[in-house]
This record gives structure tokens, C-alpha cells and sequence, in this order.
């Protein structure tokens, strides 16, 4: 191979679309004759609904239609159950998924009563101040506590109570080792999640053709493929007669993943219906409504310790809000009860969670997907300890961490893959060292800060560890195929959000196939083009759907190796693939180009061996035993204005190991965005929601995401521990970055104020300066 | 609504267009659906996020915040018209693409155009004032940081 690109800062492929307005959204498809959609939204959280009169919008001129759930007939059915409970012994799960539109009752605020279908979307949303709804509203369950008393409503009324699961995983004897311990050091702990905000809210637009009797679907998804199975089995239709393309999508960051939106399963009956193509854009309110999000948890936790600060357990009890209904089972809370043990030997756990329902919209994964939970539960012990027993914060992690010589390592609890929760490789001590040299620690500690504090600034240092469960099953699939003209296409059934898939399963073939970068042409995210696959989460991707193009090149490889061994006729072994060719090594001129021998794969006329396969191309998948384990460390020293509260992030610090690297440059982008959602986390994003489960702050002007005054420039290094489970070596990296930042914000915002001497902990995530104001006033 | 129509007539990226609209219809969606120059993306639709800026009279401007109507007699820049052709494109894009300075690209076309505006009036390439100019458009992606150092690249060759 003549040049490398695995592990190159590699321009992406797709940019030149992107850069030139020419890239397409689903929001930019015009088709004829095309109806718009406006969906009228419950604006109650919780109410019984009496009826719903759409004749005096279906009498407007300009609208078309206007459908309730009782025109959906049989088609109408909640949603399917996504991801069902791992196998865990004495677990209850309340099933309740969504519904298309309400029937019956209405359980959050923004779910949808009816459509109209007019000529534009002005007209629908005209429309919907003509529909007349009469509803009996009850009392709203927003706080999780009370949620669980016997006084509060219930929201699903045949659970008989708002309990949607109840999870208990143990690991070891708890009650033994706290009976041992020199130290239990119990606190409560609330963390919350907000809305992942994609600047591209979602979309679907279908189109029934009538005369083909086939229906496409071009919608937001990261999950193309089972979007196609689910609209066939849900319509009635082979998945061959139903095509869903994601074209290119504006961020996902999870909720893209959920299926099955109720305007997903609208918008292509209607289109069936009227035989006609409909488009539904949400807007950014319906957003805050409409998309799904993550918000709270409560924990009340405990760790014991030996007086030298070594981890003997964690007991750990929690209140996860899953919102009004839970289709993506029990992902987020697993994650957050597994996540909790990071980086660290912990030899007894005993977590018990309770999911409860509540009158808001739906929680399914957002970008750390309930890990950031668990991190900040065990970060903040952790800080909290080190104080207690008067032991450095990052001397108090360095003794915990799981020893390089442990792996693979197991936690011995069930993973959200329902495998056992595995560490396949690592080596964390590194990673801490690096940060705590490039964050300068303890030049910092013994004299940068007394000098600062001599100054009257208030400036904190902080230093928090995570791991992340990447890379996980069930498999993905690739089809790799030299085109006659001499370029490699690549299809794959996941869907791509700005991850640079174009790029780095380019990267990838490209080596394998001797071709440059910009000769693969990739497609991801249409069912047409590659037919099976699970789609895009949990940082699975480049581990995943990476691996299956590796897969598929190496035997395309092999093919274009035996043809033109067979054309040249002379041995394998004499041929290297390189620019687009293959050559008999040392003999001038003895070349064939990819793209001819793509044609002489595909005979016109005369015999072939049998066996023969046409063309230069193969369809493989890749299914990991596990999932790959990454790791890290972040560490930040930042200014707190203490009139004002303000925060100034001055050095940002990220070390990562997520094995082998792709393409350094995307990584980078994968590690800033990721950070700068922590940071939108930790201080500034919050939904607000009041005692009617009405949210209070449902624009970008009130709910506040970080722009480029507030996201630092991040100062990354790498340590590379090649996970064994995958033979590229890879380990995912989307959600890395906005993991662990909550609790390294609490920790440096302490040492910044000085808050351990005012015996102030922050136990909360968001903060904000508000907040700050209060916590540190309260007590003084 | 037939008295609510009025007769406009717009110059975007050079060409001249004369079109019916309503009132009501927004700038926004008028270039996207009407003139199908889709590249001008809207992701709030309430002047928050920037995605939807294009360059009015030479001024980065919320295409989400302007009516149609308001555009009659005036000349409009979008996305499309950014690039002099495929191998003549604006110092921006080149540095954005090799800078890594976009991820899913939504919110890059409105980026673009209120970097444009910057750079062409702004002699200074300091971080804080890049920065500033840039902190009226989201980006959910990137962290900023390397958006931030397309403009500064982007500015030193623009000036060489």
C-alpha cells in the first residue's frame, strides 16, 4: 500500500456539498402536488380528552384533510417496544408506549390531537386555531417522589401506580463491605439532562406511488432500516414496496433514533391515503414537545471506603424520570447504573433503580444517555471522600483505578447490550497522568492558585474520570463495489449526522483497495442501498459499520487480486494494488485499472468457473462479541465571578483513549462538540417544567445552548489501547466528550469559591449562576 | 387572501426575481421554497440560532426575521451564490473544509454568510472578536473551536 489514510487527518468527502447549500435535507424536497402538515398538540399535560370537532378546519379553504385518531381506525396502535429489559432476575417493566394521536387521554404537553393537510404549511397551521377541543384536564404528575406517592394520578391507569420499572443489579456482598468500612460517606445526588437541540429539528416526508404501489420515505432518522420494517409491517407492505432515505441530517445526537415518532407513523398513512407526497417539518417549539429528551434523576448514594481511601462498595437508590411513556425501555437508566462504576475497582454494588412516569415528553437517549448520571454520582463521592479522609482528589482516583493487568475486566452487573458489563481493554493510569501534566496540576495547586487568590480572583482546577461504553452489537453491514469507471462505492445501512461516515469508511477502503479518499463514494442512510442494519447510537458506528467495510474491501480486495492474477496470469503474490491499479511488482507497465477489471468481472458473452461471482464487490457484516470500553480524563481550570457568578473556562483538558484512530481531525470535532454539550449540561441548558408539567423556557432565547463565547478551546491528547473485540482495533468516541463534565464543573466551581471551607458541596447538575447564587448564599 | 398579495422584486446571487407573496410569507421561506435556494437553512425560526442568515444589501441578516416583501428592491446573498463556481470557491469554505470546521453542515450555511459579512468588514483576525461575531449562530457540532480557526485562516489569506 502506498499511502495510509487509517489514523490520516483526512478532508472529509461530503463538505463540498455541505459548504455550497447543496447538500440535501429533508426540509429541501419539493416534490408535486405535495401536501404540508400541521399536527394541533395537547397544550395540557394531563386530561382527559371529550372530543375534538375538525369540521370547521376541514371547511377552510386551501386544507384538504384533517384527521383525528379515530380516522387512523385499526391503524391506529401504540408504538412497539424498542429495546425490551435485559435479562436481569426480579426486574418489573410497565411497558406504555406512544401513540399516533391521542385517544382517550392525553399524557404531555405537545402530543399530538389531529393533522391537517392543506397547500402550505401556512395554510395547516391556520387550520389548527379552527379546531374545537373539549377536554376534562387532571392533576399534572411532574415531581418523581410524589409521583410514587398513593395520592398522586396516575398517568397510565391500568399500571395502577406511575412505577414504570424497578431495577436491582448487585455485584458482590454491599452489606459485608460496609460493615467494614472505616468510612461511609452518603450524599443525595440530582443530575439532570436536557434537550439535545440538533439545529435541524426533524422531518418526514413521504410519497405513495400509486401506480408502482411503493411508498418513500425521506425522514431525520439514524435508524433508516428499521424505520422501513417497522412503516411495512405497520402498513401492510413488504419492506421491498417502502424505502426510507435519512438524507443528510442536521446533528441527531439520539433522539433521531427514537422510533416510532407519532408524525412518523402519520405523515406516510396519509400520504398513502390521499395518494399524494406530504411533508412534516417541526418546528423548534413543537421541538421542545415533540422530539424525545433526557431530563432527571434523583440518587441516594453511599460509598465505603478504607482509611486509605480504597473503594470497598457503592450502594446506590434512584429516581429516573422516563417521561410519559418509555418505547426505548430501560436504556438510559442501565446506562447510568453501569456508568457509575467507571474507571474504578469497585469490588460490591448494590444500585437499585425505580423508572417513573410523569406528564412530560418522552426520555430516550441523548449523547451519554444517562452515563453522565452515574459519572457525577461517583465523581462527586470520589471529590467528596478525598476531602473527608484529607487524601489529593486525583491520588484518591488513582488508587481505585482498575489496574492495566485486569483486563479484560468484568463488573459482573448486565450492560444496556444485555451482555455482562465488560471492560475489553485499557490502561487508565496514563491517561490521568497526561491530563494532570497538561492541565498542570499541581504547579497549579502549590502556586498559580495562592497567587490568583492573593489577587482576589477566584480560580478552581478540576480533574474527573469516565469510561464509556462504545461499539456495542448487534452488527451492521457493508457493501463494497469497484464501479467501471474506476471509483469504490460503499453503502451502509446506518444513518450519518455529521459523524463524517463519508469519510472514514472511505478512509478504510481506500487502504484496503489502493484508491484515494475522494475515489470512495460512500452511501449511508438509504434502505434501496443497503438493505440490513441496526443504526446509529451508543458511539457505534466507526466500530460497527467500520469494521463490515473493512470487511467487505478485504474480500474485494482478494477478488481484484485472483482476477488480475488471472489476467496476468501470474501469482497473487507478485501483484500490489496501489493508485487505482494493480501491478506485477517490478515490471513496468504491467498494469490494470480497478475499473477494467470491474468490467472483466462482468462477462457479456462466453463461460465462466463455476462458483464465479460477477463484479468486484462483497456484502459482509461485523457483530461484536461486546462492546468496546473507551476511557478518559478531563480535567479544566476555570475563573468564577463571585458578584456574578459568571464562569471563565481558562485551559481545557481532554485525554482519550478510544483506541485505534480513524481520522484525527474528526475525532477532534467528535471530542469539541461533545464537550461543548457538557458544558451546555453543567450550566446552562435546563428544561424548566412548572407543577403543571407546562415547560417554562421552551425557546433557544430561554433554554440556553452554548455558543462560541461560552465553549473554551479544548486542548486534546491520546493514549491508544487497541480494543481486542473488533480487528481494526477501534473503540467509539461520540460521547465521550460531554460525559463527565458535569462533575468536573462542580469539582473546580468548589475549588474556585472556596466552597469546602463555607461547607458548601455542589451535589447538582445543571448549575447556572443563579443557582450558584443561591447555594452559596443560602448557607452563609 | 388575494388583497394580501403583492408583487416584489428581489435580486438574489445576481439574478433578478419578481415574484407574487404573501404578506406573511417569510424571507426564509421564500428563497427556500420559492426560489428553491434551499441552502439557506432555518432552525428556530425565532432569530436565535443564525442557521437561516443570509447577506441583505451586504449586511448578515436573519432571513427568519425578514419578510419577504421587506426584500423588494434589494439584493440578497445566500449560500448558493457564495462559491464564484465548483473550482472557484470562496476562501471560507476552503478553510472551513480544512479546518474540519462543519459536522452535520446545518448550521454552516448561515455560518458562512455571517463570516463573510465579518471578514469583510473586520480588519482584525483576534480570537475574542471572531468569537463575537460568531456567537450569534449555534452550532451543535463542532465546539466552535475549529470554525473558529477556518475564519482566522480564512482571514490571513483573504488579506494576503
Amino acid at each position: 500500500m502506498a499511502t495510509r489514510y487509517f489514523g490520516a487527518p483526512v478532508h472529509r468527502n461530503e463538505d463540498a456539498r455541505l459548504l455550497s447549500g447543496q447538500a440535501l435535507f429533508v426540509d429541501d424536497l419539493e416534490l408535486p402536488g405535495m401536501l404540508h402538515a400541521a399536527f394541533l398538540r395537547s397544550n395540557v399535560a394531563h386530561a382527559r380528552l371529550r372530543s375534538i370537532d375538525v369540521s370547521a378546519a376541514r371547511a377552510r379553504p386551501g386544507v384538504v384533510a384533517v384527521y383525528t385518531a379515530e380516522d387512523l381506525g385499526d391503524y391506529w396502535r401504540p408504538g412497539p417496544l424498542l429495546v425490551p429489559p435485559p435479562p436481569i432476575a426480579g426486574i418489573t417493566f410497565n411497558q406504555r408506549s406512544q401513540v399516533p394521536l391521542a385517544k382517550g387521554k392525553i399524557r404531555h404537553v405537545g402530543e399530538p390531537l389531529a393533522v391537517v393537510l392543506a397547500n402550505s404549511r401556512y395554510l395547516a397551521e391556520d387550520a389548527l386555531a379552527d379546531i374545537e377541543v373539549e377536554l376534562d384536564p387532571l392533576p399534572a404528575v411532574v415531581d418523581l417522589e410524589k409521583a410514587l406517592t398513593q395520592s398522586s394520578a396516575t398517568i397510565h391507569d391500568d399500571v395502577g401506580s406511575n412505577i414504570a420499572a424497578r431495577v436491582r443489579q448487585t455485584r458482590g456482598d454491599y452489606a459485608a463491605a460496609r460493615s467494614r468500612a472505616d468510612h461511609v460517606i452518603a450524599r443525595r445526588f440530582l443530575y439532570d439532562h436536557g434537550a439535545s437541540s440538533p439545529i435541524e429539528t426533524r422531518g418526514v416526508v413521504a410519497s405513495w406511488d400509486g401506480r408502482a404501489n411503493q411508498l418513500t420515505v425521506w425522514d431525520t432518522t439514524q435508524a433508516p432500516v428499521f424505520l422501513r420494517n417497522g412503516l411495512a409491517g405497520m402498513l401492510g407492505l413488504s419492506e421491498r414496496q417502502v424505502r426510507v432515505i435519512a438524507p443528510f441530517v442536521g446533528g441527531g445526537f439520539g433522539p433521531k433514533i427514537m422510533l416510532f415518532y407519532p408524525e412518523e407513523v402519520v405523515i406516510p398513512w396519509v400520504s398513502i391515503k390521499l395518494n399524494r407526497p406530504v411533508k412534516w417539518i417541526e418546528d423548534r417549539l413543537e421541538h421542545f414537545f415533540a422530539t424525545t429528551q433526557e431530563r432527571g434523576q434523583t440518587h441516594d448514594a453511599e460509598i465505603a471506603l478504607t482509611a486509605d481511601g480504597r473503594i470497598l462498595g457503592i450502594k446506590d437508590v434512584f429516581l429516573h424520570d422516563t417521561g410519559a411513556y418509555n418505547p426505548y425501555g430501560l436504556t438510559v437508566p442501565i446506562n447510568s447504573q453501569c456508568t457509575l462504576l467507571g474507571p474504578y475497582v469497585i469490588p460490591s454494588y448494590d444500585s437499585t433503580f425505580t423508572a417513573v412516569f410523569t406528564n412530560k415528553p418522552i426520555v430516550t437517549p441523548y449523547r451519554g444517555a444517562g452515563r453522565q448520571h452515574g459519572v457525577f454520582v461517583i465523581e462527586r463521592l470520589l471529590d467528596i471522600s478525598a476531602k473527608e479522609l484529607n487524601i489529593d482528589r486525583t491520588e484518591i482516583r488513582r488508587r481505585n483505578l482498575i489496574p492495566p493487568d485486569a483486563f479484560p475486566y468484568s463488573n459482573e452487573i448486565i450492560y444496556q447490550d444485555f451482555t455482562t458489563l465488560s471492560y475489553d481493554s485499557g490502561n487508565y493510569e496514563p491517561i490521568l497522568d497526561k491530563a494532570l501534566e497538561l492541565i498542570g496540576y499541581k504547579g497549579f495547586l502549590a502556586e498559580e492558585q495562592p497567587r490568583l487568590r492573593a489577587q482576589g480572583r477566584h480560580v478552581g482546577i478540576g480533574v474527573a474520570c469516565y469510561v464509556e461504553g462504545t461499539g456495542i452489537g448487534p452488527y451492521e453491514g457493508a457493501k463494497v463495489q469497484v464501479q467501471a469507471n474506476g471509483k469504490v462505492n460503499v453503502a451502509t445501512g446506518i444513518g450519518t449526522q455529521g459523524q463524517g461516515h463519508f469519510t472514514v469508511f472511505a478512509q478504510i477502503a481506500a487502504d484496503q483497495l489502493g484508491v484515494g479518499v475522494s475515489d470512495v463514494d460512500v452511501v449511508t442512510g438509504d434502505t434501496d442501498q443497503f438493505y440490513w442494519g441496526a443504526g446509529t447510537f451508543a458511539s457505534r458506528g466507526a466500530v460497527v459499520a467500520g469494521n463490515a467495510v473493512n470487511e467487505a474491501a478485504r474480500v474485494v480486495r482478494q477478488k481484484i487480486l485472483r482476477l488480475a492474477a488471472d489476467h496476468f496470469e501470474c501469482a497473487e503474490e507478485d501483484l500490489e494494488i496501489a493508485d487505482g491499479g494493480v501491478s506485477i511488482v517490478g515490471v513496468p507497465g504491467k498494469t490494470i485499472k480497478l475499473g477494467e477489471l470491474a468490467l472483466k468481472a462482468n462477462p457479456m458473452r462466453g463461460a465462466v468457473r463455476p462458483g464465479t461471482e460477477p463484479g468486484l464487490e462483497s456484502t459482509q457484516y461485523f457483530g461484536p462479541p461486546g462492546g468496546a470500553t473507551a476511557s478518559g480524563v478531563h480535567a479544566v481550570i476555570l475563573a468564577v465571578d463571585p458578584q456574578t457568578f459568571a464562569l471563565e473556562v481558562l485551559k481545557y483538558v481532554v485525554v482519550h483513549d478510544c483506541g485505534a484512530v480513524i481520522n484525527p481531525l474528526i475525532l477532534a470535532g467528535q471530542i469539541h462538540g461533545g464537550v461543548a454539550q457538557g458544558i451546555g449540561n453543567a450550566f446552562y441548558e435546563q428544561l424548566v417544567f412548572d407543577d403543571d408539567g407546562q415547560l417554562l423556557n421552551a425557546s433557544l432565547a430561554d433554554y440556553l445552548l452554548p455558543s462560541a463565547l461560552e465553549v473554551p478551546r479544548v486542548e486534546i491528547a491520546h493514549t491508544v489501547t487497541l480494543s481486542p473485540l473488533n480487528p481494526l482495533g477501534i473503540k467509539g468516541a461520540g460521547e465521550a466528550g460531554a460525559i463527565p463534565v458535569g462533575p468536573l464543573f462542580a469539582q473546580a466551581i468548589e475549588d474556585a469559591l472556596g466552597l469546602a471551607d463555607k461547607k458548601v458541596e455542589l451535589l447538582e447538575i445543571p448549575l447556572s449562576p443563579n443557582r450558584l447564587f443561591e447555594l452559596t448564599t443560602k448557607s452563609r | 387572501m388575494a388583497d394580501d398579495i403583492h408583487e416584489i422584486t428581489v435580486t438574489v446571487n445576481g439574478t433578478e426575481y419578481r415574484r407574487n407573496v404573501e404578506s406573511r410569507m417569510l424571507l426564509s421561506d421564500f428563497l427556500r421554497h420559492d426560489l428553491l435556494l434551499a441552502g439557506t437553512h432555518v432552525g428556530c425560526e425565532h432569530g436565535v440560532c443564525g442557521a437561516c442568515t443570509i447577506i441583505f444589501d451586504g449586511a448578515a441578516v436573519r432571513s427568519c426575521l425578514t419578510l419577504a416583501v421587506q426584500a423588494d428592491g434589494h439584493s440578497v446573498m445566500t449560500i448558493e451564490g457564495l462559491a464564484h463556481g465548483p473550482d472557484d470557491i470562496h476562501p471560507l469554505q476552503q478553510a472551513v473544509r480544512e479546518c474540519h470546521g462543519l459536522q452535520c453542515g446545518f448550521c454552516t450555511p448561515g455560518i458562512l454568510m455571517t463570516m463573510k459579512a465579518f471578514l469583510d468588514e473586520t480588519p482584525s483576525l483576534d480570537e475574542a472578536q471572531i468569537r463575537g461575531a460568531l456567537s450569534g449562530n449555534l452550532c451543535r457540532c463542532t465546539g466552535y473551536q475549529h470554525i473558529v480557526d477556518a475564519v482566522r485562516l480564512a482571514g490571513e489569506r483573504m488579506r494576503s
